[in-house]
């Protein structure tokens, strides 16, 4: 397989100035030094990428995977170290950067093209295209000051697609426009897939990597943490660098005065002991200490579960006749198991209640009090995970009845037990 | 080859060279080949030169748009071009014809020759220390080779040169004034030499500006001072006889000629305004005969330009030598 770049040794320093200070005179008192703290953003990275392969880069903001990637560009210099791109390249780190609000769209094509490496010549070529590409047809000689901040992107995508690289730098643009401009978007991404150019993403986004990306670059301060399948190296990424999946404990303390309080949390999964996060379909449970000073009857337990965005995935029900119990003096402890859940990646929230089930009375909230991860290494992705049985029924000669489907990717423990083996 | 990569089949027409980027990545449009292009910290001078020949395109666009952009919002558009030479005109003109009282007949044009030449020069120098600064959007997200940011000022300036210049046609047919056709074939290769010195020092400007500020500020009171350095305004004559007569001060005279920008301004004057001395009819009838220009072939004057060029040339080499140091951190000093 050819290497259609390879970044051998790059390192990239930069100069944190305390306080920005350039003019001359500042300058000759410190007798032209300046002071300055060196920050390493990039170290030692080295990695070859494929010819035809979808390449993700994948850290937390400020990990150095932006500074990379225009290293490869070459809008920056490493310090030291030296990066070989085969054939072609544009990138594409801010949509529509280079655009002169004041020139109409039809001389901002042909700057911004000429920018990334077109000469007049061949813009001439794809102008049409390109106009056709941003559906822009009607606006593409008014000035671009008075596009909207779609028609501006979507403008942007178009010129940087059509310059055709056989290596695109993507930076976590793919997110524009509205959902069709961005179907098209992500189609155009799969045609370059189909056509064997190289393309590399950088994001924070872990959806997006997982289902555009052959493979992973993994980083955390400038430095290369694992290069691996996608999979794998979000799991990495979650496990290890977000440092989610640690479970947390509330301090006991309940709501003052009352009878009836709830005292440490605790969530336990399947996977409890090898590892902090659980894989979709695994076990998980609950357990909430009661402390009662009284025997209290007719209690009821209640739990919820929060996404990463404070989204309610699921809250239990309120009067379920099942959850209420009468509890004695000394309390004891509520246990919530979820054989299975049908979760898929994130980081979870779990609130756990008693109330009174014959009142209104809150006898003990705790609100958000344990979290749990789930990490999937699979290749689907959302919040659910369900499990379809697809097959066809197809229409020609000497099919009949069902076909179930080859290939499909929906047997997924065994996959699992692979990828953590 | 230890490439690593995997070298370009030998069926190829011509065989591979390795584009080598000093900071700059460039790809060849339209050859989707297999050409490498190696980005390190260094500077190659070579392949600075190739990068910004093959992206002469950009170069002309840059121009176009930074024309477009400057007179988008007025009202007068592309008249202020010339109404702002013009004016500057107007004043030195009454200041010194009328308060001065230069005896030097069509005055107008003499100031005008010097003048053209004197603009292209300032306006690329001026626009050029915030050029590179002003563009920190395009400089952060698109790689390209970056001196053609301070090569369009030069670009511009050369537009505006062209407009002055039909101005200076219309002027010379109005005051019925005749150049000195055998100099005039000199004009092209003024032309070239100031452009090129002129292309070196917007370069070193606008990469500097980036690392000190004070550049723009500094090279207003420094380009006043280059202009008064200059015979535009006054005559190179006056400075001769200024010089001679006080011999401890011939290093001065020798200061002065150094200026590049003087035998540029001196041929546009010789060529256009054609005069090279005049009688000055004073009322004391004395008609002393005053010289404005030296009495110099056209050999004299080519020799000087070629110098101009030659100095110019190597000034440009090292202009984008110095960029390409500094154009490393661009990105992150902006």
């Amino acid at each position: 397989m050819t290497t259609a770049i390879e970044v051998k040794d790059i390192s990239k320093q930069f100069r944190l100035y305390t306080e920005k200070q350039t003019s001359l005179k500042e300058r000759i008192i410190k007798g032209g030094k300046m002071p300055f703290t060196p920050f390493w953003a990039l170290r030692d990275i080295n990695v070859d990428i494929n010819q035809g392969e979808t390449f993700g880069i994948l850290g937390r903001n400020g990990c150095g995977k932006s500074t990379l990637l225009k290293c490869i560009a070459g809008i920056l210099k490493p310090t030291s170290g030296e990066i070989r791109v085969r054939g072609s390249l544009a990138a594409m780190l801010e949509l529509g950067a280079g655009f002169q609000p004041d020139l109409s769209g039809r001389d901002n094509i042909f700057l911004n093209g000429s920018l990334l490496g077109l000469s007049h010549a061949d813009i001439e070529k794809r102008y049409d295209a390109i106009v056709a590409f941003a559906e822009l047809e009607d606006f593409i000689d008014n000035q671009v000051k008075f596009y909207s901040s779609g028609m501006y992107v979507r403008l942007g995508f178009a010129v940087a697609v059509n310059v055709e690289p056989d290596v695109l730098l993507v930076d976590e643009v793919l997110a524009v426009g509205d959902a069709s401009f961005q179907r098209k978007c992500l189609d155009h991404v799969k045609k370059f897939q189909r056509e064997g150019r190289t393309i590399v993403v950088v994001s924070h986004a872990t959806d997006v990597i997982r289902q555009n990306c052959s493979r992973v670059m993994v980083m955390n301060h400038g430095q290369m943490i694992t290069v691996d399948e996608p999979g794998e190296g979000i799991r990495v990424f979650l496990a290890d660098l977000l440092g989610v999946g640690t479970l947390e404990h509330s301090e006991s303390g309940g709501i003052e005065g009352n009878v009836l309080a709830i005292g440490t949390v605790h969530a336990e999964h399947g996977g409890s002991g090898e590892r902090m996060h659980l894989y979709p379909g695994e076990s998980l449970t609950v357990t909430a200490d009661l402390d009662s000073l009284a025997p209290v009857p007719n209690a009821m337990a209640t739990i919820a579960i929060h996404d990463d965005r404070n989204e309610l995935v699921f809250a239990s029900d309120p009067d379920d006749p099942m959850c209420a119990i009468d509890v004695p003096e000394g309390g004891g402890i509520v246990r919530f198991h979820f054989p299975e859940v049908p979760l898929l990646d994130g980081t979870y929230s779990v609130s756990v209640g008693v109330r009174s089930a014959t009142e209104t009375a809150i006898f003990d909230w705790k609100d958000q009090v344990t979290k749990f991860e789930v990490v999937n290494p699979g290749r689907a992705t959302g919040r659910v995970r369900l499990l379809p049985d697809i097959s066809f029924r197809l229409r020609g000669l000497g099919h009949t009845g069902e076909v179930p489907a080859v290939g499909a990717e929906f047997a997924p423990l065994a996959g699992w037990e692979e990828s953590t083996a | 080859m230890s490439l690593g990569i995997d070298e370009p089949a030998a069926a190829d027409s011509e065989p591979e060279r390795p584009t080598v980027i000093g900071g700059s990545t460039r790809f060849v449009p339209g050859q989707s080949n297999d050409r490498i292009t190696i980005v390190n910290g260094k500077v190659q001078l070579g392949q600075r030169l190739i990068d910004l020949w093959r992206n002469r395109d950009l170069l002309i666009l840059l121009t176009r748009t930074e024309l477009k952009v400057k007179y988008k919002e007025s009202v007068l558009g592309y008249a202020w071009s010339m109404l702002n030479p013009a004016l500057v005109l107007a004043i030195y003109y009454a200041v010194f014809k009328i308060i001065a009282r230069t005896q030097q007949p069509q005055f107008a044009i003499w100031l005008f020759c010097g003048l053209l030449a004197w603009n292209l020069f300032n306006n690329s120098a001026m626009g050029s220390t915030t050029v590179v600064v002003g563009k920190a959007g395009i400089i952060k997200k698109v790689a390209f080779p970056r001196e053609l940011l301070a090569m369009s000022t030069v670009g511009v300036a050369l537009v505006l040169f062209a407009i002055q210049l039909v101005v200076l046609v219309v002027f010379l047919v109005g005051f019925q004034v005749t150049p000195a056709w055998s100099y005039v074939p000199l004009l092209p290769l003024a032309l070239v030499a100031l452009m090129v010195f002129t292309a070196a020092v917007s370069i070193f400007l606008s990469a500097v500006n980036v690392y000190l500020r004070d550049t723009q500020h500094l090279t207003e009171v420094l380009l006043m001072a280059w202009f008064w350095g200059t015979p535009i305004v006054y005559t190179y004559g006056q400075i001769s006889q200024t010089v001679t007569t006080h011999p401890a001060f011939l290093w001065v005279k020798y200061a002065y000629l150094c200026n590049p920008v003087t035998p540029v301004v001196m041929t546009f004057q010789r060529a256009i305004y054609g005069k090279t001395s005049y009688i000055a009819a004073k009322n004391n009838s004395s008609h002393a005969v005053t010289h404005v220009l030296p009495n110099w072939g056209v050999g004299t004057y080519a020799g000087l330009l070629g110098v101009v060029l030659a100095v110019g040339i190597g000034l440009f080499l090292l202009a984008l030598i110095v960029f390409g140091r500094l154009e490393g951190n661009f990105a992150e000093e902006l």
